[in-house]
């Protein structure tokens, strides 16, 4: 690293933030995460985790198909609550990436973001019950306010030169169509096909918590013990996602659409409990104080504070402290373990074959939901913070090192030919060039960690996501409403964090826009 | 007069690239604007397109780098020539499904520049100088009394040239050039306008300017 002497006019009064270095950012983060170490709950609760872990390795020596039946109907289900939920989520996100210009718009779009499927699923759930519908709206909620964001700045990133040079009187609507829309299809596609992915993996992740898709089975095997088909389950999810290559083509695009939109429509469950919405937006959501209360009357906002003060400190506070606590520990985990990691996929270091294997390892870990890995380390650990930590750190510092790998194939084919090789290679060649892109990936994932550290609550690890699935059960929606909008709040403040220490680091954006 | 331009000095915001520059366009006229890269003919004519589009309705122009959308057509790129000429619903179904009356009509303006075989490639897969020909056939397309190109024929061989700079005159009335080719400059254009160091160094008929006057252009 080349150490450039700091020029006075620049950094003397402008901030205390001007001082922010690549290298400190890390450093920071590291130190933070050790100090937080002591107050994490690490324990391994009651048993020995190695039975099952042999268990479930054995399951996947013989996996047992014989249920491939029901397998197969909820792989369907699982690829139709994608794309229905993609299909709506897209809708919406165009619409509101046409009207990004508003302030209103914008923030209504931060909200549904900042809110994870999961927990729009869990809402939607306590309001309309266990509807096939309830799973593609919570996809479609949480995606709208991801795509509108992302539409957006495609488009505005699209090639202006276009658009001058179109005839001066053009109406507005083919000057977007042609001049900007067209010119940023193939981005706004392939962002679209990646987040097809994506929700095909939130789709699977939903049936943990009750919806009937692969999730639902594995969940159903592990508590009948039956690894074996467990281990199917698992082997049939990877299936579907390794090979959507092969089946995913553009033109039939619109036949899968039409097929889900019937398959969803013929599933014999539960009808939508319309009703329910009224009770909802008129009473379930109103604080227990407020309810049926004069608010005129002094003490109602007296019982309703205490209300909320209890909420906060026996909730809010400690949920927000443990999923700091759990977040900013995977960071760090993740940092090192995507460092460590990515040479497995470069050919400079272990060969053709070497990096094949490797970056289908890499993928494996990014397209396994950190959700069902939390869900396999906790059978194996207990519901301490440990099975949240070591999935979110597997899961995210596959994705970056998958990304770091990637890159480092492309720097390394590109060097001069008396490069250094192994360690020195990695140290003087690799590590430095790839340096600002690993930062950036990480405080880019960062926001995603810390949402999705709230999350794997809900599986007991006593982060907010704990708290809002507790609430649930006991239906006090309430309560649930004030902590989504803590969990929001928190993923808007930690969002708003890495953009500044994004910005003042000037992180090369990478070209890639990968989420969970 | 087709356009008059008189101004102390033209640029990008305070920068300013052309200092005193006169110069009038009469219609008919075929002027090709020669001078280095850097030399402020690319700023000039794009200060001619803004003065023209302020007065006329039709324009054509073909800018240097293009300007296509990869993702579409040949046939889109060329329709997009004239999608002031229509209201938004008709170019939206355009793009669902091209009335025959209009493929007709750019498939002849495609083959002008050789390129109606490619009619329905996506422009990302053209080479650069079929990229060129389709922002040529795009600027034919719109047609109109006068057409401005930056550097129209840099990315086509010499014959090609020829051709596409001899289509351009036929279907515009006034035709003004921005090129480094000087033997293709002076067989097409009547009148040449030398640029250099932001400042027109000579104006005339083809005729009247000696090869030494433009080959100063280009020394050091």
């Amino acid at each position: 690293m080349t150490f450039t002497p700091p020029d006075p006019a620049l950094s003397a009064p402008s901030s205390p933030l001007s001082a922010v270095t690549p290298a400190r950012v890390c450093v920071g983060l590291l130190l933070l995460a050790i100090f937080l170490l002591p107050f994490a709950d690490l324990s391994i609760v009651g048993r020995s985790p190695w039975p099952i872990a042999v268990s479930i390795l054995s399951g996947f020596l013989h996996p047992d198909f014989t249920t491939v039946e029901s397998l197969g109907y909820a792989s369907v289900l699982t690829i139709s609550f994608g794309f229905c939920g993609l299909a709506a989520g897209v809708a919406a996100g165009l619409a509101m990436a046409l009207l990004y210009g508003f302030r209103s718009v914008r923030l209504l779009a931060a909200i549904l973001r900042s809110v994870h499927e999961l927990i729009w699923a869990l809402l939607l759930l306590a309001i309309f019950g266990p509807t096939v519908w309830t799973g593609v709206s919570a996809i479609a909620l949480a995606y709208a306010g991801i795509f509108a964001k992302v539409y957006s700045e495609i488009l505005d990133e699209a090639d202006q030169r276009v658009a001058q040079v179109l005839p001066m009187t053009t109406d507005r609507m083919s000057r977007f169509v042609y001049g900007r829309a067209a010119v940023a299809y193939p981005a706004l596609a392939s962002y679209t096909r990646y987040r097809l992915e994506c929700a095909i993996r939130s789709s699977a992740v939903l049936g943990f918590i009750g919806l009937p898709t692969l999730g639902f089975q594995l969940d159903s095997f592990f508590k009948q013990g039956h690894y074996d088909s467990v281990a199917a389950v698992l082997l049939v999810y990877f299936a579907l996602i390794g090979s959507l290559n092969l089946w995913l083509r553009r033109p039939l695009v619109p036949v899968y659409l039409l097929a889900s939109v019937g398959v969803l429509i013929w599933h014999p469950g539960p009808e939508i409990a319309g009703s329910n919405l009224w009770v909802f937006l008129t009473h379930d959501i109103v604080p227990v104080p407020l309810r049926d209360a004069s608010l005129l009357d002094g003490e109602t906002w007296t019982r309703f504070w205490l209300w909320l003060r209890g909420l906060l400190t026996t909730q809010i506070w400690p949920g927000l402290v443990n999923t700091l606590i759990v977040g900013q520990i995977t960071l760090a985990l993740t940092g090192l373990l995507a460092v460590v990691l990515y040479p497995i996929a470069v050919t400079r270091f272990v060969g053709t074959a070497g990096a094949a294997a490797g970056y289908g390892a890499l993928v494996v870990g990014r397209s396994t939901p950190e959700y069902m890995l939390g869900y396999l380390f906790l059978q194996m650990f207990g519901p301490s913070m440990l099975p949240a930590i070591l999935a979110l750190s597997l899961h995210n510092g596959a994705i970056i090192a998958h990304l770091l790998g990637r890159q480092a194939d492309d720097v390394a084919r590109t060097l001069r030919i008396d490069a250094p090789r192994g360690l020195n290679l990695y140290l003087y060649e690799l590590q430095p060039r790839l340096f600002g892109p690993f930062l950036a990936l990480c405080l880019y994932r960062w926001e995603i960690i810390l949402r999705e550290s709230a999350i794997l609550g809900i599986l007991g690890v006593k982060t907010l996501g704990f708290h809002i699935d507790s609430a649930v059960a006991e239906l006090r929606l309430d309560r649930v409403m004030v902590l989504i909008a803590a969990t929001a709040i928190l993923t808007i403040a930690v969002d708003a964090a890495s953009r500044t220490l994004r910005a003042r680091l000037k992180a090369e954006t990478v070209p890639t826009r990968c989420d969970g | 007069m087709l356009v008059t331009l008189n101004e102390a000095s033209i640029g990008y915001g305070k920068q300013s690239v052309l200092t005193n520059i006169a110069l009038s366009v009469e219609p008919g006229e075929r002027i090709a604007l020669l001078g280095r890269s850097g030399a402020g003919k690319s700023t000039l004519l794009t200060r001619l397109y803004l003065s023209l589009v302020a007065q006329l309705e039709m324009v054509a122009l073909v800018p240097q780098d293009d300007a296509l959308v990869p993702a579409m057509s040949v046939y889109n790129n060329i329709y997009m020539g004239r999608l002031d000429q229509h209201n938004a619903l008709y170019n939206l179904a355009n793009l669902i499904r091209p009335r025959s009356g209009d493929v007709g009509d750019i498939r002849d303006f495609a083959a002008a520049v050789g390129l109606d075989a490619n009619l329905w490639q996506s422009v990302a897969t053209l080479s650069g100088g079929q990229k060129q020909r389709t922002a040529i056939a795009r600027a034919l397309y719109r047609g109109g009394p006068v057409v401005l190109a930056d550097e129209p024929v840099s990315a086509v061989d010499v014959t090609q040239g020829a051709q596409i700079l001899a289509a351009l005159g036929n279907r515009f009335q006034t035709v003004i050039l921005a090129m480094h080719d000087i033997e293709l400059a002076t067989g097409f254009a009547t009148r040449l306008v030398g640029l250099s160091r932001g400042q027109i160094t000579f104006d005339g008929p083809t005729g009247t300017i000696a090869r030494r006057q433009i080959d100063d252009l280009y020394a050091t």
